[in-house]
């Protein structure tokens, strides 16, 4: 049975955690000798498509209906679930997105099958398929035996590494049957922050607390995330007395991230905030109590008053990239 | 108008989790309604006051989960719902609230957008498909107007806001009301409120979790001078190499 991959495009180009959701599937397919493909919705460049081959794709469905553009959820799962069968699919794999998170569990109904989310490593199938997936909020993980021979999995960030190699694959049209009904929840507006880095995708991730004061003194985490090339993220207090934007939030009850760097100033480092910052390859922590208990979590330290030390580490990082 | 809330059952969100092999070592552990499942319990009691729903809360759980129950019935809900099981996984707890929900003419069922022990994020997904209803999820803004509603449904990077039928299942998270906290008569009355007890619907094909672990400690937090900010930034550079 093959292995299918739900890609998602942004502005037309394929997300970078697709890349990795089409590595872990060439993976899953290479151990079952089979082969891996891929299926794309909405607007998505041609070229982009056919680049998934370097990741393992062997085939990219591609149904083009600019209606799905609006991300709808209950057409988006009928789409999928059309691919799957189409192509006998035993495995779906979708990175973790805020529309996979909303189509797994309707697309493994409409296939009668197993579904686990939050996948942080690859299956390990030497006696039945057991994956690895975080439960209690990021602090703890289970090992989940995954029965039956059709499951849909949605892997979290870093789960692979992809690495390009092979060659460019083919793209196939492909024409779901879609009814009026998939599209009976309509979308009447859309508020999205343009050409920032998007928080759950980004690689760094500069992030604010309390101890910042006021929403005026963000100015600084901006600069600093601007030199780096990072997102950025606050902690709840801060979003809930909007300085910041909600979808900014971190935490237990925020986003979950895992950044290869998070840095965070002014935040104390309550344990519901690390549940969503804790698995970040390397923790920076500034604050100006030596006795916050982020730095029992964190890599490296800055002792501080963040309003000095922000901008002299701006500078500093300005000189070496 | 009758809303259905779903709500799970967890640790107190400042728990040390560990494990007595393999499972959760309750000792000293504190319980209380998922914090998400807190929210649409939250939102349910507002509508309540403003329109004149009925509000059922149901729970899949053993026994020792009644006083979160008791809980949400001080806090506003009319009566209560348990199905009598151990929540194995998400298809099983999302199979005994079909069983419920099939049974009665609910017009919404709310719930948290994921439970803080399972994190699945699924069973929001798994009714409204298994209903043939629309999910929205994490569903952040909850207006009814007449036989519809206007949701914010968070996405990445802000929101986008949606135009949806009665009846729906909706996964929810703040700011879409505020959390409550019973009062003194709330708890007086919650007491007499009906908590009904029912047996489980048989559930084929759920996951096992095996075993569980817990993640590596960090090392030590090397604390640098904050006179000499070069050197956190060759050590992000050399040595942690994320530069
Ligand atoms: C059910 C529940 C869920 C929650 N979920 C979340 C969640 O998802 N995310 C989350 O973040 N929180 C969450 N919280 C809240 C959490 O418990 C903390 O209250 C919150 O994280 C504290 O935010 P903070 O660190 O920004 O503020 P504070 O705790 O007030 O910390 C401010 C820090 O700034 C430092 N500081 C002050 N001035 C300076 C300066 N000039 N320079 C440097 N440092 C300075 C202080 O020393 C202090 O450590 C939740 C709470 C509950 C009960
Ligand atoms: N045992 C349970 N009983 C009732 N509702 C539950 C239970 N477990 C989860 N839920 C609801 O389903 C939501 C999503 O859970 P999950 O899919 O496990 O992340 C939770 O926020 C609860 O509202």
């Amino acid at each position: 049975m093959s292995v299918l991959v739900y890609v998602e495009a942004d502005g037309g180009i394929v997300k970078k955690s697709s890349l990795e959701a089409v590595a872990y599937g060439a993976e899953i397919a290479k151990g079952a000798g089979s082969s891996a493909i891929a299926i794309a919705t909405g607007t998505v460049a041609e070229a982009e498509l056919a680049n998934l081959g370097k990741f393992g794709a062997s085939k990219i469905l591609h149904v083009s209906d600019e209606r799905l553009n609006d991300g709808g959820i209950q057409a988006t799962a009928n789409v999928v679930f059309q691919a799957a069968e189409k192509e006998s699919a035993g495995t779906l794999v979708m990175a973790r997105s805020s529309l996979v998170d909303a189509i797994a569990s309707r697309v493994a109904i409409k296939l009668g099958a197993s579904v686990v989310t939050n996948v942080v490593d690859l299956p390990d199938t030497s006696n039945g398929f057991v994956v690895k997936r975080g439960v209690y909020t990021g602090k703890a993980f289970a090992n989940v035996a995954v029965p039956g021979d059709k499951k849909v999995i949605t892997i979290a960030k870093n789960a692979i590494s992809p690495v390009e190699s092979g060659d460019a694959a083919t793209v196939e049209a492909f024409s779901a049957n879609l009814s009026d009904a998939d599209f009976a929840v309509k979308r009447t507006k859309v508020e999205k922050a343009e050409g920032d880095i998007l928080l759950p995708e980004a690689d760094k991730v500069i992030s604010g607390g309390r101890g910042l004061k006021a929403p005026e003194n963000w100015g600084m985490i901006e600069e600093l995330a601007k030199t780096l090339g990072a997102a950025t993220a606050c902690s709840k207090p801060v979003s809930d007395m909007e300085w910041r934007p909600h979808h900014e939030h971190v935490g237990q009850t925020g986003i979950k991230i895992s950044p290869t760097l998070y840095i965070a100033v002014g935040i104390s480092g309550a344990i519901q905030h690390l549940a969503g910052v804790n698995s970040s390859k390397v923790i920076v922590v500034i604050n100006k109590d030596a006795e916050a208990p982020f730095f029992k979590a964190a890599d490296y330290g800055i002792v501080g008053d963040a309003f000095e030390v922000v901008p002299k580490l701006t500078e500093a990082i300005k000189e070496v990239i | 108008m009758k809303i259905l809330v779903c709500i799970s059952h967890v640790p107190d969100t400042t728990t040390k989790i560990k494990f007595d092999g393999n499972k959760l070592d309750e000792n000293g552990v504190q319980f209380i309604i998922g914090p998400y499942d807190d929210y649409a319990l939250a939102r349910a009691v507002e509508i309540q006051g403003e329109k004149g729903a009925t509000v059922t809360v149901l729970n899949v759980g053993t026994a020792s989960t009644e006083p979160t129950i008791r809980k949400a019935l001080a806090i506003g809900a009319d009566d209560a719902i348990r199905v009598d099981a151990e929540p194995t996984d998400a298809m099983f707890v999302a199979q005994q609230i079909v069983a419920v929900a099939k049974a009665e003419n609910y017009d919404m069922i709310l719930m948290g957008r994921e439970s803080s022990d399972f994190n699945g994020g699924l069973v929001h997904g798994l009714v409204g498909e298994m209903m043939g209803w629309p999910s929205i999820a994490p569903c952040m803004k909850l207006e009814l107007n007449g036989d519809s509603a206007t949701m914010a449904r968070e996405i990445e990077g802000g929101k986008e806001y949606l135009e949806v039928g009665l009846p729906f299942v909706a996964g929810v998270q703040e700011p879409i009301a505020e959390w409550k906290i019973p009062n003194m008569r709330g708890i007086m009355m919650a007491r007499k409120k009906p908590l009904k007890v029912i047996p489980p619907v048989e559930v084929e094909g759920v996951t096992e979790y095996q075993s569980f672990t817990l993640p590596e400690g960090k090392s030590e937090c090397k604390i640098i001078d904050p006179d000499n900010i070069g050197e956190l930034v060759n050590l992000l550079k050399n040595e942690a190499k994320v530069l």
